[in-house]
């Protein structure tokens, strides 16, 4: 069986937490449960803490683009927290701003900015 | 002092991660600051995922150099090869559907960066890290 | 007429080692005295210096012997030696004696030397041949205490580099969540990176989201240092911070126009002063003028 990223939810968000190196299986199968996780409940925003991620090359980057737009597809909206200066760096020298994708400091601050991106949308 | 040679095999985009962290892990121990080690681990990463898809396959080979002041990876495969190298390199270009950004961005983040391929040669793409 | 090859010297017929050993204290104090005609040592670092010489002379005692080559004395049974010179390097810098004294004083150990082995006599060839030895590798010891030198001054270089590094990108927290960094000087690619980094990892650690880049100090806005800028801000907002761009005087403005240079997206004020408020605005926080005016 293919291990799977656990997605906990928690006031309205689906939350998860990435704290191991994610192998490109294991990243596509995150962007197809996040995306039966949010057809099946009521939540209306994903929050994916990559805090613990030491690394995020392009694949990976665009499997986060991909899960922001399909939650805007979906009526929600995804934030991503918590990316480390080091992998920062490296994704804009890389090329990859992720211009479509929410970002904020940690999770206390990615729930305010869903709250506040939801209150924005129709 | 004979170098310290790691070779790493690329068969499926699982291995891809384990040459990456071995790469991170070298870099971190030689003492590349955190964010140089990360930069090398990344191209590592494209290069490695770029040998897995394209290549059908292959293999890293990490090395010391100068006792740790850099590091060295090569990646080979016997792929059907680049026919068009220049064309590669230049940023969103992708024959698969997936590699954009990935070959022209891992140049960025080292500080050689050479390639070698011809159509059905396979490719060897050597890149090195120095310290700083 | 024959000319005698270092192979031709017989060895063992000097016994440099303990010619050196048993005369010690009257080589080092010939040598002293010759050095103090030409430099004085400072009277508080004079004991210093007589004790650096003995143990000099001491190792040299120790790791010569009448078959040493020149080249030798970079090898390992000369570390001592070696070791006694970066000590002399040293206390002569902190005399603050020139580079050429330094390698001159080590190297006026020669006459003294040439003393010794005209006393233990000898035939006229294997004299001039031990004499020569003698003094070739007496010179490269000088020339290695040159070197010290040049590495010394590369450290201090190095550390200064660094110390303008932190000086030049002071990351100040202006208010809880709000960072200001005063950008000074050329923005060349290695600095930008590093202080880039820097900045990113305040952020982090002051749990900052609004983080203004104040360019009033930058001489010049070109293609390259615009590049620079966006690139920040772009991996602030990966982090979840915002940036405001600050100090864009009136005749930069003009440059980057003239030179096609676009900060796109990126925030901008003219002063300081007005990305403060707007930073603070973001925020959250109120700012109140006591006398309005």
């Amino acid at each position: 069986m293919t291990p799977r990223i656990p997605i906990l939810e928690l006031e309205g968000a689906l939350l998860v937490t990435v704290q191991v190196d994610l192998d490109d299986q294991l990243a596509v199968q995150l962007e197809e449960d996040l995306g039966a996780a949010l057809a099946r409940s009521s939540a209306r925003g994903i929050i994916i803490d990559i805090s613990g991620l030491e690394l995020v090359d392009t694949f990976l980057s665009r499997i986060l683009a991909q899960i922001a737009s399909m939650s805007r597809v979906l009526g929600a909206e995804a934030v991503l927290v918590g990316m480390r200066p080091a992998v920062a760096v490296t994704l804009v020298e890389l090329g990859m701003t992720l211009d479509g994708v929410s970002t904020a400091l940690d999770i206390d601050r990615g729930i305010a900015r869903l709250h506040a991106l939801l209150a924005e949308s129709p | 002092m004979p170098s310290e040679r790691e070779f790493w095999p690329l068969k499926a985009t699982r291995d891809v991660g384990d040459a990456r962290r071995a790469v991170h892990a070298a870099a971190r121990s030689a003492g590349f600051r955190s964010a140089d080690a990360v930069r090398l681990a990344t191209a590592a990463s494209e290069l490695g995922r770029n040998a897995v898809i394209h290549g059908k396959g292959g293999r890293m080979t990490l090395e010391r150099l100068d006792e740790g002041a850099g590091i060295r990876l090569e990646f080979r495969d016997e792929g059907p090869g680049i026919p068009d190298i220049e064309q590669a390199l230049v940023d969103g270009f992708s024959s698969t559907g997936s590699m954009g950004f990935g070959l022209g961005g891992a140049r960025r983040l080292v500080h050689s960066f050479q390639i070698e391929s011809g159509a059905g040669e396979g490719t060897r793409i050597t890149v090195v890290r120095w310290r700083r | 007429m024959r000319r005698p090859a270092d192979t031709d010297f017989p060895k063992g017929l000097y016994m440099i080692s303990d010619l050196i050993g048993e005369n010690a204290e009257a080589l080092l104090d010939d040598w002293l005295e010759a050095a103090d005609r030409v430099s004085r040592a400072r009277p508080e670092l004079a004991h210093e210096r007589r004790l650096q010489a003995r143990s000099f002379i001491e190792q040299l005692g120790q790791s010569i012997d009448d078959d040493t080559r020149p080249e030798d004395v970079r090898s390992a049974p000369w570390s001592g030696v070696r070791e006694t010179l970066d000590a002399i390097v040293d206390t002569h810098l902190d005399e603050g004696k020139a580079p050429a004294d330094i390698a001159f004083f080590v190297m006026s150990i020669k006459r003294p030397l040439h003393r010794l082995l005209v006393m233990r006599g000898g035939e006229p060839d294997d004299m001039l041949r031990v004499i020569w030895r003698v003094d070739l590798i007496v010179d490269r010891l000088g020339l290695y205490t040159a070197e010290i030198q040049i590495r010394r001054k590369e450290q201090v270089i190095a550390r200064q580099q660094e110390e303008i590094l932190e000086l030049s990108s002071p990351v100040v927290q202006v208010w809880d969540g709000v960072l200001a960094v005063p950008l000074i000087g050329t923005l060349d690619s290695y600095r930008t990176q590093q202080v880039t980094e820097t900045i990113l990892e305040a952020v982090v650690e002051t749990r900052s989201e609004q983080v203004i880049l104040d360019i009033t100090g930058v001489p010049t806005v070109d293609t390259q240092v615009a590049h620079h800028l966006l690139k920040t801000v772009a991996a602030l907002r990966l982090m979840g911070a915002e940036a405001i761009v600050s100090g864009i005087r009136p005749q930069i403005a003009q440059t980057m126009v003239h030179l096609g240079v676009d900060l796109g997206q990126v925030v901008t004020k003219a002063r300081l002063s007005d990305a403060l408020k707007l930073a603070f605005r973001r925020g959250g926080l109120l700012v109140s003028g006591g006398a309005a005016n």
